[in-house]
């Protein structure tokens, strides 16, 4: 399958992106890894006219200790995220899950910054950096912002990106949470989940999150909820699907996803909370 | 647009549009057909190429991507004449039946033992999870890879 015609830009700076999403506005993508982008405009559901590659910018590739928080820039490869001395130390679930995207093939090219940019709900990411309440930093023409992941996702595949920002930095407060899991239920080993389930604990509270249980990566709040006020881990996990909008597709129903996340959920905290 | 790559070290320089995928450019322009393309989804790895080491599905990369970088096919992989020892593994414990996968797994075999020398069987599952065989050959796959990291 052949994408449809676009011009090819390679930038060599953030500015550069700025200024080619100032110019060309909602008809350009960023390409970072192209892990799903690529697909989409072979698909032909997506049909930018302009690409900005920027899979070059490697001043965007790092993971530092900033004390509080972890910073990581918005090109870093999953393959570096669950590879990363520095996050077993100080945030063992994000590179765990990190190891859980896609396969080895697509953690090699696929970016943070592209997952949480391109705003699927049924990505591994996105849910993480949810529960690890992250900020995300964007650059656009009047400057810089930084946003907080719980508003930063608006539906499917919409984020509050406008077309001319672009997600530079991830940044995921130290929550010292050692002990996490991560259950991802697909067909096939490497697919999306078809719901997966996430858990660990943090210094001040348990926090839960759900993948692919509505049009966005959300916090299971109602098992949060029931775990702070001493349910077992079976009554946390019966209130999974409070609130979400399970979606409905070919691999599942909305009432199959609704009881996989009751199921998932569970699991993930006899594991994650010992 | 003009891109250069190094393919299996050999410089191949092509005019190309910016919307070629990696895999025509190796196919179509430096004629290698030893990498095939499967599914075309990024989801069989038939695909699978070295992209400055790492394996990479070559179906969902555009060659304007790989401009500059040393690329590697299973056609790179021989060095006088002899197999790879992944190759070899692969006809010592017959790790194929159809061969469609097999190029592809070769690769994606050669980038996991890279990134762990010395794998377990568990290890070797997980790390070819993204190439699939339609013959259903995984048995002798991950033997042939298993047999493949002892010789070193």
């Amino acid at each position: 399958m052949i994408p449809a015609s676009f011009e090819y830009i390679r930038v060599d700076s953030t500015e550069q992106v700025i200024a080619g999403l100032a110019e060309y506005g909602d008809e350009a993508k960023i390409l970072a890894g192209g892990m799903s982008l690529i697909p989409l405009m072979k698909l032909r559901l997506a049909t930018p006219t302009v690409l900005l590659d920027a899979g070059r910018l490697d001043d965007l590739s790092y993971i530092s200790d900033k004390g509080d928080y972890l910073a990581l820039g918005a090109l870093t490869r999953h393959r570096d995220l669950e590879t990363s001395d520095l996050l077993a130390k100080e945030c063992a679930v994000l590179r765990g899950v990190a190891a859980e995207v896609g396969d080895n093939q697509v953690r090699h090219r696929g970016t943070i910054g592209g997952s949480v940019a391109h705003g699927d709900p049924a990505s591994d990411l996105p849910a993480v950096l949810v529960a690890l309440e992250a900020e995300f930093v964007v650059e656009g023409p009047s400057g810089s912002r930084t946003l907080a992941s719980a508003n930063f996702f608006k539906g499917f595949l919409e984020t509050e990106l406008s077309e001319t920002e672009m997600l530079t930095e991830i940044r995921v407060p130290k929550t010292g949470a050692t002990n996490w899991s991560y259950h991802k239920f697909n067909r096939r080993a490497q697919d999306w989940a078809i719901v997966g389930a996430l858990a660990f604990r943090a210094q001040d509270s348990s926090r839960v999150a759900l993948v692919n249980m509505g049009s966005v990566p959300i916090r299971a709040t109602a098992v949060e909820q029931a775990l702070a006020s001493g349910a077992s881990h079976a009554e946390a996990a019966d209130q999974a699907a409070v609130g979400t909008e399970a979606p409905e597709d070919s691999n599942a129903s909305s009432a199959y996803r609704e009881h996989l996340s009751r199921v998932l959920v569970k699991r993930a905290l006899d594991e994650a909370l010992v | 647009m003009k891109i250069s790559i190094s393919v299996n070290g050999d410089k191949q320089t092509h005019d190309v549009e910016p919307r070629t995928l990696l895999v025509q450019f190796l196919r179509e322009q430096a004629n290698l057909t030893g990498t095939k393309v499967g599914c075309d989804t990024s989801s069989c790895g038939a695909c699978t190429v070295l992209v400055d080491g790492e394996s990479a599905k070559s179906c969902t990369m555009f060659a304007a991507q790989a401009d500059g970088s040393a690329v590697t096919t299973i056609e790179g992989l021989m060095t006088d004449g002899k197999f790879n020892r992944v190759q070899q593994s692969f006809q010592d414990e017959h790790g194929l039946q159809c061969g469609f996968c097999t190029a592809g797994m070769v690769m994606a075999a050669v980038s996991l033992l890279e990134e762990i020398p010395n794998p377990t069987e568990s290890d070797v599952r997980i790390g070819l999870e993204g190439n699939l065989c339609r013959c259903t050959g995984y048995h002798n796959i991950v033997k042939a890879v298993m047999a493949a990291a002892r010789v070193k």
